[in-house]
């Protein structure tokens, strides 16, 4: 009896063990390490990106994030994905001026383009720098009421009970447990391989093509301290990000309706203060802005010619405000123009590891 | 396989030599603390557009950015030795993360002056050379003789009338069109440093006294669009004379 019993209690043992194996952990669990392919411009020039020590980057996890990302499952009604607001074609941003929810709601900034976000040094993220990591970015989008509107425990319940998420979630992870954290975790990694390092102008700077004389006159507006002087917010051929990643007030108005970086921190000498974007694929990402007023390239450099305005926080490097702006000539802007464009890379939005594999 | 021997015999030597050096006097790593402040008071990133100061010419100002780069950190004891290091640091007040900096720099315990080079010297600024600098955007552009800046110091003035902007960006001055001049300054502070194992250097930066010493400076003639405006570039060089000191913690 006790001898039966024992045999009960091993064969009940080892089917609990089973059970755990299969639907939980994989012992043997190991994904498929990925290298960020890091192009030779940025290892030439900046420093390492920055990946995340819990979150470390797997194709399994990439090719998860890449599916979740274009899945419109994640969205309270099942209509949207995060593709939805960041297009491809657009760089990962929305031609719209402000991206519409589930419901309709309409958006009060424009979509950020997604590029090169593991370089994002200072590691705060949205025009406003309210999340500290990128994995905490892709939390606030699937809760949000004029975006799309879930609840966590209603996306992973959906997840959950698809027939192939719990086993992407096991390659990726080792569990076919899902949850939120492991969503944003693998999203994270997909976003981080979206690397634009491909202009006309990053191939000038490797030595592979030629500038028009358009093209390079405009780099020296750009870099003319008495002319553009873009480049103390957004970079510079060796800094080829093209942007400081970090906060200004740009002279757009005179009050805030949209205190941005002040409304996190609460300080009100950060109000007004928005992130300065990359000027990476300014083809692709019109509207401009952190809340898309300007729906050309020409309006961008006219604001920034004749348009400034003056308020209480705005930035020093805005330093021809009582001026209204640098007055650059209509051909110097025309030659930014040309500049500009040409760091924008086509090979970057038609990349197929970037589109829908769903 | 007498050579071989002796080596051995020899090897001991040296080292033995070496040891008593060390018993003697401990080795110090050099850490920097770096700190900023006006008139002897003390700014920190909480002032940055709140605390209004008053310079010598009698303008309101208040500060918004300050970040600076100082290099060939150097000691020299009492008998002349040298010890130096050709690494660098951007100080920048917005991230205290660069307010100190543990060098390679060791030095036997005992009294030392410290010289230190604000910017880079010819040699070492080198166009797009450093990545941490390149990704800090630190760098100067290639038509004003390139390389990095030394200084980004901005804010406003006239901040209680009618509040204007002023960037005293420093680096290699431009002349004339494709006509350099180099205008980094080695600071050589003459006060003795008694560096015992367990203290940091802190150099400390006096924020009014680019303002004053030798040169007043007129905020109506110089503000902003200064990196191409030599005549600026030489006063910011000139008046680096009191800015810098040091103190052993």
């Amino acid at each position: 009896m006790n001898t039966r019993f024992s045999l009960y209690g091993f064969l009940l043992l080892l089917s609990i063990s089973s059970c755990s194996t299969s639907e939980n952990t994989d012992e043997i669990f190991a994904a498929t390490p990925l290298d960020l392919e890091i192009p030779q411009l940025f290892q030439d020039r900046i420093l390492p990106p920055i990946t995340s020590p819990t979150n470390p980057q797997s194709v399994e996890g990439v090719a998860l994030g890449r599916k979740l990302f274009f899945d419109p499952i994640l969205s309270g009604n099942g209509t949207q994905a995060c593709a939805s607001c960041h297009n491809p074609q657009n760089a990962f941003s929305d031609e719209q001026r402000f991206s519409v929810g589930i419901d309709g709601s309409i958006g009060t900034r424009n979509s950020m383009p997604l590029h090169n976000l593991a370089w994002n040094y200072n590691q705060k993220f949205f025009w406003d720098g309210r999340a500290v990591t990128l994995e905490e970015q892709i939390f606030a989008p699937v809760t949000n009421p004029i975006e799309m509107n879930n609840t966590w425990p209603n996306a992973v319940a959906s997840l959950q009970s698809q027939s192939t998420y719990p086993e992407l979630f096991r390659d990726a992870f080792g569990t076919t447990t899902i949850d939120s954290v492991l969503v944003s975790k693998a999203i994270a990694q997909f976003l981080r391989t979206l690397i634009s390092a491909n202009s006309r102008f990053d191939r000038h700077l490797m030595g592979e093509n030629i500038l028009t004389p358009q093209e390079l006159n405009g780099i020296e507006v750009f870099m003319n301290e008495s002319k553009g002087d873009c480049f103390h917010c957004h970079g510079n051929p060796f800094n080829p990000l093209w942007t400081d990643n970090t906060f200004h007030n740009n002279g757009l108005d005179e009050t805030f309706a949209d205190l941005g970086l002040g409304n996190v921190t609460g300080d009100p000498r950060d109000n007004g203060r928005f992130k300065a974007p990359s000027l990476r694929n300014l083809a692709y990402t019109a509207p401009y802005m952190h809340d898309g007023r300007f729906a050309t390239l020409d309006e961008v450099i006219n604001h920034y010619s004749e348009g400034l305005v003056f308020s209480e926080t705005i930035d020093p490097l805005m330093k021809t405000v009582a001026q209204g702006g640098v007055h650059i000539s209509e051909s110097d802007k025309a030659d930014l123009k040309a500049f500009l464009l040409s760091l924008s890379d086509e090979s970057f939005i038609n990349n197929s590891n970037f589109q829908d594999p769903n | 396989m007498k050579t071989l021997f002796f080596l051995l015999l020899a090897t001991p030597l040296f080292i033995s030599c070496n040891n008593d050096n060390s018993d003697t006097l401990n080795s110090v790593n050099i850490n920097f603390k770096f700190s900023q402040n006006w008139d002897g008071v003390q700014v920190t990133n909480a002032d940055f557009n709140n605390t209004i100061y008053v310079n010598e010419m009698g303008r309101e100002l208040n500060i918004s950015r300050m970040r600076y780069l100082l290099s060939r950190f150097t000691l020299t004891n009492q008998n002349g030795d040298v010890f130096s290091t050709n690494q660098f640091n951007l100080v920048d007040m917005a991230n205290n993360a660069t307010l100190t900096f543990n060098s390679d720099l060791i030095v036997p315990e005992g009294t030392y002056t410290l010289s230190f080079i604000y910017g880079f010297n010819q040699e070492d600024n080198i166009d797009g050379a450093y990545p941490i600098l390149n990704s800090a955007s630190w760098n100067w552009p290639e038509s004003l003789g390139g390389g990095y800046h030394f200084m980004q110091y901005e804010g406003s003035y006239d901040v209680n009338t009618e509040p204007k902007p002023y960037n005293l960006h420093n680096g290699t001055a431009r002349v004339s069109e494709g006509v350099f001049e180099q205008n980094f300054v080695t600071i050589t502070l003459t006060n003795p440093l008694v560096i015992t194992t367990g203290n940091e250097i802190e150099i400390k930066m006096d924020i009014a006294e680019w303002f004053k010493n030798p040169d007043l400076w007129d905020l109506d003639l110089y503000n902003v669009t200064l990196m191409p405006n030599y005549a600026a570039q030489k006063l910011m060089q000139r008046n680096t004379s009191g800015v810098f000191s040091a103190t052993i913690n």
